[in-house]
């Protein structure tokens, strides 16, 4: 049964976080990376469970370097966008056993998306997984932007987050194609826009 | 131009040793005389009281130190600093305006504005709105609240054991790890808060 919402928060059961903790549920601490928001939701269940968790939020990094404004203007400068990329991501190779990704990769632009997500597979250890959630609607949603935390360990609590206008639609297909590269790519069905994809190195 | 000298002579110079918080306490001087600016992020009136009833220093906003700053009284701090703070007996509180570039050691810290450094406490930190903070947190407790800006690692440690008297000592020092809630880190070392 779900726990009850707060205003404004919608919970829904999560496939694909189950498969996450079910990986990070044997003993011993595994290396958790967060791309997300900083939240005391995430904080707890997973530091819960004795992991170290590491966050680097995409999208406020996005915020600080390039600014705000439409993402096909603003992410076009080549020198912010190598300045960007010069702070993204810089782990040492195989540093984590699991990665959360909340819709962030439709906001930045296509040129940055495969730098990171070759970054994602270089610090990724071999077996681990990455759950990727991103948004299925955005062409009619185009700036509704959403922040994503851990209920528990198989809900997802969903909250509104204003409005951002996304770079680019990610369809099924895109996504695969974006992680070809990774073992396996497996998504999960699901009754609203919200897709969930479990990607294993 | 002369004028211009003495102004720059009347700033207040930080010293590598604070004075002694007794002193303070006598006569009244805070590091910063400037006057607090917003209440609602608990900036200290000039020579308040803490809710421990010791005073809390300031550090204004226009203020800028360089070098390793060692305190035994709480403070806070709304200027820049780069170096290294340490204060293990007492909370920090970083105002909104503070810009810290810098480790800093506390039993409490409370962060409000910019830091890029590594943070330690033995008891609690807190992360509010509009924080920004770049290094890895490792602390007791913490308490996030949303729209902070984190980049870095978070370690949940135990709390310190405190020396138990000798007399116990001699009989059966109970084990640490016999509270479930030490056992379990995060559950006892985090707080919600949105």
């Amino acid at each position: 049964m779900l726990p009850e919402p707060s205003p404004g928060e919608h919970l829904r059961p999560s496939a694909g976080l189950e498969q996450l903790f079910d990986v990070l549920q044997p003993t011993g601490q595994r290396q958790v990376l967060d791309l997300g928001e900083f939240t005391q939701a995430n904080v707890t269940q997973i530091i819960g469970l004795g992991h170290r968790l590491t966050f680097e939020d995409v999208l406020g990094m996005v915020d600080n370097v390039f600014g705000p404004g439409d993402p096909a203007v603003v992410q076009a400068d080549v020198t912010l966008s190598a300045r960007f990329l010069d702070a993204i991501l810089q782990f040492e190779p195989e540093t984590f056993d699991a990665i959360l990704v909340w819709n962030s990769l439709e906001y930045l632009a296509r040129h940055l998306v495969e730098p990171v997500v070759e970054r994602l597979h270089r610090v990724l250890r071999p077996g681990g997984v990455m759950l990727v959630c991103f948004r299925a609607d955005i062409r009619e949603q185009a700036t509704l932007q959403q922040s994503f935390r851990i209920a528990d360990t198989r809900t997802l609590s969903i909250h509104p987050k204003g409005h951002r206008p996304a770079a680019h639609m990610l369809t099924n297909r895109s996504v695969e194609r974006i992680f070809e590269r990774f073992a396996s790519v497996k998504f999960f069905l699901s009754r609203d826009a919200v897709r969930e994809v479990i990607v294993r190195k | 131009m002369w004028n211009r000298r003495k102004e720059e002579s009347s700033t207040p110079v930080p010293t590598s040793q604070p004075p002694a918080p007794s002193t303070l306490a006598r006569e009244g001087i805070p590091l910063s005389t400037l006057p607090a600016r917003n209440p609602e992020y608990e900036s200290p009136a000039t020579g308040s009281m803490n809710s421990s009833g010791s005073r809390t220093a300031s550090i204004g906003k226009s203020v800028v130190i360089k070098g390793q700053l060692f305190a035994r009284e709480d403070l806070f701090i709304d200027g820049e600093i780069e170096g290294s703070v340490e204060m293990l007996e007492n909370r920090i509180t970083v105002g909104p305006n503070g810009k810290i570039v810098a480790g800093i050691k506390a039993r409490e810290i409370v962060v409000l504005g910019t830091i890029h450094g590594n943070l330690e406490a033995t008891e609690k930190i807190e992360i509010r709105k509009d924080a920004k903070l770049v290094g890895d947190i490792r602390t007791v407790r913490i308490v996030i609240e949303d729209g902070a800006f984190f980049k870095g690692s978070i370690d949940i440690t135990k709390p310190e054991a405190k020396p138990a008297p000798a007399r116990q000592q001699q009989t059966a020092a109970p084990a640490p790890s016999s509270n479930p809630q030490a056992a379990t880190p995060a559950a006892a070392g985090t707080e919600a808060k949105r």
